[in-house]
């Protein structure tokens, strides 16, 4: 990995402090580079969407998350800053797992950021909704209800709408957190196609429960375990050549069951989506 | 099963068993028409007994008129209309803002043992009885408006009156309010959040577009239980309202309002015949207000609903 580095991580480390501690992150250094798709893999509880969203302070949200280390996007630490945290959180989006359609319609779940951040006439408004609406191959599905509740929408729908909407406000790095997984397969499919389209342009950085997912759109993939950081390594390397034995086993144990080992492209994409919560 | 049970004890414990699957539907079907037949047989009371007045008096002329006087035969009850729909209004406009913010306040930013403690105390004030803040309400908010609010806002009042009972109506039903919105809003999936924080709104950004058009039909629902028990409440403004059968000259003023006109003459009138029927027919308009009010408010929340889903 040595390209331009959008994001890095310094020793970064998260600590639930309920009823019982519980240490999610433990001491993670890692980088993501500009412009790539960086997976993050791991089997469940491991801590990838606690580190997820770790990277733009989402998990300030629940009461009892203790932070350590920081996160540098460019050369700026996000936790030691003197930017606000909505301002972060903009140059680094978050897309949740399930397909969230915000209580407003088509049109202004789009718009909801941008008319937050900029002020935009009403025909600036229309084109940038639009375009991310484009951007997102959602445009011909939706431009003749743009008016209708962004909850009328399929699942599938709902999940590229919140793209776009993430999209709308300009982010440096998007955080999609397992954003397929809730989906069907074929809704599934455009979903990646989208993200395909999008790593061109933005650092995304993807929980994966899927390897299959991982080793078609990553560049580069991070292997958790138990909190910690087991293995960061471009994507061909990691499936072909793990360092690590826990990796080896990782990657041999979901192999094994995987009932075909991609001879042909276009039929992998239908694996089952897991449903996880 | 046991293992000895021969076939026909098999078959037998099967029949018994489809048995009471049957019967089973029959008593449930049962209980919920029993539930339908008692509000029938309410609503025929209610308008088999009113027709004796209705027979001798015009509706339009006793809910336009303002003179209750059975011993004279007169039987207007605007004054308990107007009474009702001012308290109503009064004490909603007051507890509602106020029901909404102390929600956002508990569901969203009060943590740890600050909001165990403040949800706790709301629901003791939910639980205890109106009579009592009806006692409360006689001994600190009839001096408070009488001496104090009244000359204050340059009005006359000997205390007791519509300001008064909507104080106290206020003061009750707020707690229920606060409850049904803070369940509402809890009950939003953490994603909306995210969702909103995640591109870079601020919380209050996020409560505002997002959490409460999203829990909007909950806390509508809650403002309207509010509305139902202002609406029936009977003890509050029975004690405190001051008892005028006269149309009020403005909110510091006594009045009447439809329960109370109920329960006051309910005692010593209910035997001549005719005051009786008017009696029930206040009680079938308070209950028909109710229905429409209902009705309406069941179509607006669908509304909500569909606008606001997520």
């Amino acid at each position: 990995m040595n390209d331009d580095i959008a994001l890095r991580t310094d020793d970064l480390e998260v600590t639930y402090t309920g009823n019982r501690e519980v240490t999610a992150l433990d001491g993670v250094s890692t980088e993501f580079a500009e412009n790539k798709l960086t997976a993050i893999i791991g089997p469940s509880g491991c801590g990838k969407s606690t580190m997820l969203k770790a990277l733009n302070r989402l998990h300030e949200i629940q009461p009892n998350a203790e932070i350590t280390g920081e996160v540098y996007l460019g050369d700026e630490g996000i936790y030691d800053t003197d930017d606000p945290l909505p301002e972060i959180r903009r140059r680094v989006g978050y897309v949740p797992q399930t397909p969230t359609a915000l209580p407003l319609s088509i049109y202004n779940n789009v718009a909801y950021g941008a008319k937050l951040h900029g002020d935009y006439s009403s025909d600036e408004l229309d084109d940038l909704v639009e375009s991310y609406l484009r951007k997102v191959n959602l445009w011909d599905e939706v431009k003749d209800r743009l008016d209708d509740p962004g909850a009328e929408l399929s699942t599938g729908q709902i999940q590229r709408l919140c793209l776009a909407r993430s999209l709308a406000v300009e982010p440096e790095v998007l955080l999609c957190d397992e954003v397929t997984s809730a989906l069907d397969p074929i809704s599934a499919e455009q979903v990646e196609e989208t993200l395909e389209d999008l790593k061109e342009e933005y650092t995304i950085i993807m929980v994966t429960h899927s390897m299959d997912q991982a080793k078609r759109l990553a560049d580069d993939v991070i292997f958790l375990y138990l909190g910690e950081l087991v293995e960061a390594n471009d994507t061909r390397s990691f499936f072909e050549d793990p360092q690590h034995e826990r990796t080896q086993e990782f990657v041999k144990g979901h192999t094994a069951i995987d009932y075909d080992d991609e001879p042909d492209e276009e039929n992998v994409t239908d694996e089952q989506p897991v449903a996880t919560r | 099963m046991g293992t000895t049970e021969t076939p026909s004890e098999g078959a037998n414990r099967l029949d018994r068993r489809l048995l009471l699957e049957r019967l089973s539907s029959y008593w449930l079907v049962g209980a919920g028409f029993f539930a339908v037949a008692l509000f029938g047989l309410i609503v025929l009371t209610l308008v088999q007994q009113s027709i004796p007045i209705v027979s001798e008096y015009s509706l339009f002329q006793m809910m336009t008129s303002s003179n209750w006087d059975p011993a004279a035969d007169e039987f207007g009850f605007l004054p308990a209309i107007v009474g009702t729909i001012y308290v109503t209004i009064l004490s909603m406009a007051m507890g509602t803002p106020l029901a909404i913010l102390a929600a956002i306040y508990i569901a969203e930013y009060a943590e740890g043992r600050t909001k165990v403690l403040v949800s706790s105390f709301i629901d003791v004030l939910a639980a205890i009885p109106s009579v009592i803040f009806g006692l409360v309400g006689l001994i600190v908010v009839v001096p408070f408006v009488g001496d104090y609010l009244a000359p204050a806002l340059g009005a006359h009042s000997i205390g007791l009156g519509i300001v008064t009972v909507s104080l106290v109506m206020a003061i009750i039903v707020t707690p229920f309010m606060i409850s049904l919105s803070v369940e509402s809003l809890e009950a939003l999936p953490d994603e909306l959040r995210e969702s909103s924080l995640g591109v870079g709104a601020t919380k209050w950004e996020t409560i505002r577009t997002v959490l409460l058009r999203a829990a909007g039909p909950g806390i509508f629902s809650a403002i309207l239980l509010g509305f139902g028990r202002v609406f029936g409440a009977t003890i509050v403004p029975a004690m405190l309202i001051g008892g005028q059968t006269a149309i009020p000259d403005g909110p510091f003023d006594a009045g009447e309002t439809l329960p109370t006109l109920i329960v006051n003459d309910f005692g010593e009138l209910m035997s001549i015949p005719l005051t009786q029927s008017a009696l029930i027919l206040v009680g079938l308009t308070l209950l028909v207000v109710v229905w429409i009010f209902n009705f309406g408010a069941m179509l607006i929340r669908r509304r909500l609903q569909r606008r606001w889903q997520y």
